[in-house]
């Protein structure tokens, strides 16, 4: 009960700090990078519906993420109000979800990552060469924010919670989800898809649905992008943008809540702090995925509990009598 | 009526013939044994019942309701259930929650995303009743990682029993069992009621032969022979493709 | 007319240098089991050694050679020392390739500029011959080529030596191979090794047609993908195929739909996937 209480007020703590930031962080440039955390977490999260608790590894949702943004600015561009353009967006990208679905779990591991890295590369072709529709390699500006119930969200501040809430729900979306009988499903057929088929379930309609729920939320985060950013450019839809988010999810730990959102920060305030001192971002994202996946497999937040685990019955090992060290050795 | 029926079945793997105009016929509430060497196809056959694998030629019925072109997903809810030779268990989760995904399989529940899996008392609840009837009840919260191979054998079983099967289906229950172990597992098969037909591989002969009332011997992916325990033991045919088991 | 066969010329150059890169890529994954995300990165990077090779005034044939062979010494210790210490974990693997892929295109960046470098054709083969009246450029022949003989070597090191023997048995069974004493880690980094070297001999010979710059790696390594998913895995007669398809397509998509010609070379492997997922020439895997 006691494990259940330090939860709760962990999450009652985390979320004061959230949803004060603005003020004890003063500074705009701060703020902002915030939002861009939440952001990302948002993609990352998604994301993490598929690779974490499907085990299907995607290097294609820059594609969903781009093509949300892209349809989102583009019917902005041609004068649509904010409500039609989000809608858009978030239809078109559940349909691009539905083909890349289709089309990817015509297989599974090693082939799902190939179909969906040549998918992705579909999309960025292209916003790249299709001037004519994506204006190319100058990109879309978007040049208003929504105001939703009125209030705007120019300043930095009211950004920060508009993507606050949005990011809260798709935590608590997933939170249910992951819960859920289906994604208990979605995790069984990820351990043991042969068993499941012969359980009765549907494997290939429940990773098809979890495609279409990573995809929606994908798309979220794409509106969220472009509204944050202003601008879009084929540079979002390149492979980068995919290995980033996977980094993240990776880098946190996957089929974790909290893995994403911890991920998406380190690689967010890295990809900051990085840009502002030297141009060499590609490296740093490379030398780190090199790296965790050298030494922290597992990923950032359960490989740090493993070696505080360790560490602390090395520890205890060395302060108790010598007979107790050899059960401290053997460790789970 | 035949509870499970397999006509002419065939199947090759590249040129190799598995299963080789395969017939089969069980009847309601029977206990069927197919035995067999190594190879002989005996997975096999059960790949393709399940719809695992499909034929080339030939059908199954369940329940003379033709299932040849059933999705094996489907078939579970028409009655069918497995277990498997190679443990095939979902080893993150505790005993309990692979008993209840076994359940969840069955149920409309397993498509909603809101719910909360724990707090479905009756699902739960049945999968406690299931593993009462192998004796694992006691340990229902321990994660499968934490389990002794016999108990996993025993999951297995747990697990299709729970499904309320009308055809069960066993690959190889006894594989890899101590004797003791075996013969809880022998026991357990014994107290399940005559509305469940049975059909068992057994690749041991002896483990399996007190259960079987008719057996069918499997050699190279063809019925050699089929008849009743006394005539298939004392069939000269069995000690020459069975010498040494 | 003449505008129709200068296409068709182009498309055979490409797609001899598309065999060359992907016979390779093919080769690893049908082994190893690993698409090797860093292999347009090969293609790039040797192509850079290539330029640098040939600043130096060394003759165009010995900087391809010279690259190749620096390549298949990178390749080989990665494999070596990184891949294999990770092996059976697939993932990992894949990801490993794909954060050298990132360190590769930052370090290409910082040595040779963002600026692109196109080579010279070397003097002895610039021009045209003239064959029944019409003009062929020579050097998109030669890359036709030197594409046919390395087909040619491969084929025959696979179906005729001692080594494909092996090679054709890891890539049906590795683990088989293995249990019959094959040494399936040599023979990966090995492979590795000759896959690495065959992309940066591309590199620098497409170097002058191709020109090399900043974003060529994650440009190649999808056609690289798309090659392997038409032919199948493994397959050097998959990837040569698919090598020539795509080829033609990216050349008569460029003269006729210059906006989607990038997309339409993704259309015959979305073909495929659905009809075919095994590729044309791969074997079904149960």
């Amino acid at each position: 009960m006691s494990w259940i209480n330090s939860r709760r007020v962990a999450i009652g703590v985390a979320l004061v700090l959230l949803a004060t930031l603005p003020v004890w962080i003063g500074n705009p440039y701060y703020i902002n990078v915030s939002s861009q955390i939440l952001l990302f977490a948002v993609f990352a999260l998604a994301l993490n519906v598929l690779v974490g608790y499907g085990g299907l590894v995607s290097l294609g949702h820059a594609g969903l993420f781009a093509m949300a943004g892209y349809t989102g600015a583009l019917m902005l561009d041609a004068g649509h109000g904010h409500f039609v353009a989000i809608l858009a967006a978030l239809v078109v990208t559940l349909a691009t979800s539905a083909v890349f679905g289709v089309l990817a779990l015509r297989s599974t591991g090693i082939g799902f990552l190939m179909i969906t890295l040549a998918l992705g590369q579909i999309v960025w072709g292209i916003a790249y060469r299709w001037a004519g529709l994506t204006n190319g390699d100058n990109g879309v500006n978007v040049t208003t924010r929504p105001a939703p119930l009125g209030i705007s969200l120019a300043s930095a501040d009211y950004f920060y919670y508009a993507t606050l809430v949005v990011f809260l729900i798709a935590v608590a979306t997933m939170a249910v989800f992951v819960r859920s009988p289906f994604g208990a499903a979605l995790r069984g057929t990820r351990d043991q898809a042969r068993r499941m088929n012969a359980l009765g379930y549907n494997v290939w309609l429940i990773r098809f649905l979890a495609f279409l729920f990573s995809g929606f939320w994908s798309g979220v985060a794409g509106l969220l992008f472009i509204y944050y950013n202003q601008f879009i450019s084929p540079q979002v839809s390149a492979l980068t943008t995919s290995a980033e988010a996977l980094l993240m999810v990776i880098s946190g730990g996957t089929a974790t809540l909290l893995g994403p959102i911890i991920g998406s920060a380190l690689v967010v305030i890295m990809k900051n702090v990085v840009s502002a001192y030297i141009e060499r971002w590609n490296l740093v994202l490379g030398v780190i995925f090199v790296l965790i996946i050298s030494f922290m497999p597992e990923g950032l937040v359960p490989g740090s509990v493993r070696l505080w685990r360790t560490g602390w019955q090395a520890l205890w090992s060395r302060l108790s009598a010598p007979a107790a060290r050899k059960t401290g050795e053997q460790g789970p | 009526m035949t509870a499970l029926a397999v006509n002419a079945l065939c199947k090759s793997f590249e040129g190799l013939r598995v299963t080789a105009n395969v017939n089969l016929s069980v009847q309601p509430g029977e206990r069927r044994l197919i035995i067999g060497p190594n190879g002989a196809g005996k997975t096999t056959l059960f790949n393709l019942i399940t719809g695992e694998i499909a034929p080339d030629s030939g059908s199954i019925t369940l329940f003379d309701r033709d299932i040849t072109r059933v999705p094996s997903s489907h078939r579970a809810h028409f009655g069918m259930a497995r277990t498997y030779q190679i443990i095939t268990l979902f080893a993150h989760d505790t005993i309990l929650r692979n008993v209840t995904l076994a359940l969840l399989g069955l149920s409309p529940l397993r498509w909603n995303p809101l719910i909360d899996l724990d707090q479905q008392h009756d699902l739960v609840v049945r999968a406690h009743e299931a593993l009462v009837r192998v004796g694992l009840d006691h340990i229902a919260e321990r994660p499968l990682s934490q389990t002794s191979y016999g108990e996993r054998r025993r999951v297995e079983i747990a697990m299709a029993l729970a499904q309320n099967p009308k055809v069960l289906l066993l690959d190889e229950p006894f594989a890899g069992l101590s004797i003791d172990e075996r013969r809880d597992v022998q026991e357990l098969l014994r107290a399940i009621p005559r509305a469940v037909t049975i059909v068992m591989i057994e690749h041991n002969m002896d483990v399996a032969l007190d259960f079987a009332e008719r057996i069918t011997l499997l050699h190279f992916g063809e019925v050699i022979m089929e008849g009743t325990r006394a005539e298939v033991v004392a069939d000269p045919r069995t000690k020459e493709v069975y010498l040494g088991h | 007319m003449s505008l129709w066969l200068t296409l068709a010329v182009n498309s055979i150059a490409l797609g001899g240098l598309l065999f060359l890169l992907s016979a390779g890529f093919s080769l690893i994954f049908g082994l190893m089991r690993i698409p090797n995300l860093m292999h347009g990165s090969f293609f790039m990077l040797g192509a850079y050694f290539g330029v640098s090779f040939l600043a130096f005034g060394i003759n165009f044939w010995l900087a391809a050679l010279a690259s190749g062979a620096a390549m298949a010494v990178i390749g080989g210790l990665i494999e070596r020392f990184l891949l294999r210490r990770l092996e059976g974990q697939i993932l990992p693997q894949v990801l490993l390739t794909l954060g050298f892929a990132f360190i590769i295109a930052d370090i290409c960046l910082m040595v040779w500029t963002g600026d692109p470098w196109q080579p010279t054709t070397p003097t002895h083969l610039q021009g045209a011959v003239q064959v029944a009246g019409l003009f062929f450029p020579i050097f998109r022949l030669v890359i036709v080529g030197v594409a046919v003989v390395i087909a040619i070597a491969l084929w025959l090191m696979v179906d005729w030596t001692r080594l494909g023997a092996m090679i054709r048995a890891g890539v049906d069974d590795a683990p088989i191979a293995r249990v019959v004493g094959i040494k399936v880690s040599q023979l990966f980094t090995l492979i590795f090794a000759l896959g690495a070297a065959l992309a940066a001999f591309a590199g620098v010979i497409g170097a002058p047609y191709l020109s090399v710059y900043p974003g060529l790696d994650f440009e190649m390594l999808p056609l690289a993908l798309i090659v392997v998913i038409l032919g199948g895995s493994g397959s050097l007669l998959g990837a040569l195929v698919g090598s020539f398809l795509i080829g033609f397509l990216y050349n008569f998509g460029q003269a006729m739909f210059p906006d989607l010609a990038y997309v339409i070379l993704f259309l015959p492997m979305l073909l495929v996937l659905v009809l075919r997922p095994q590729g044309l020439f791969g074997k079904v895997v149960s």
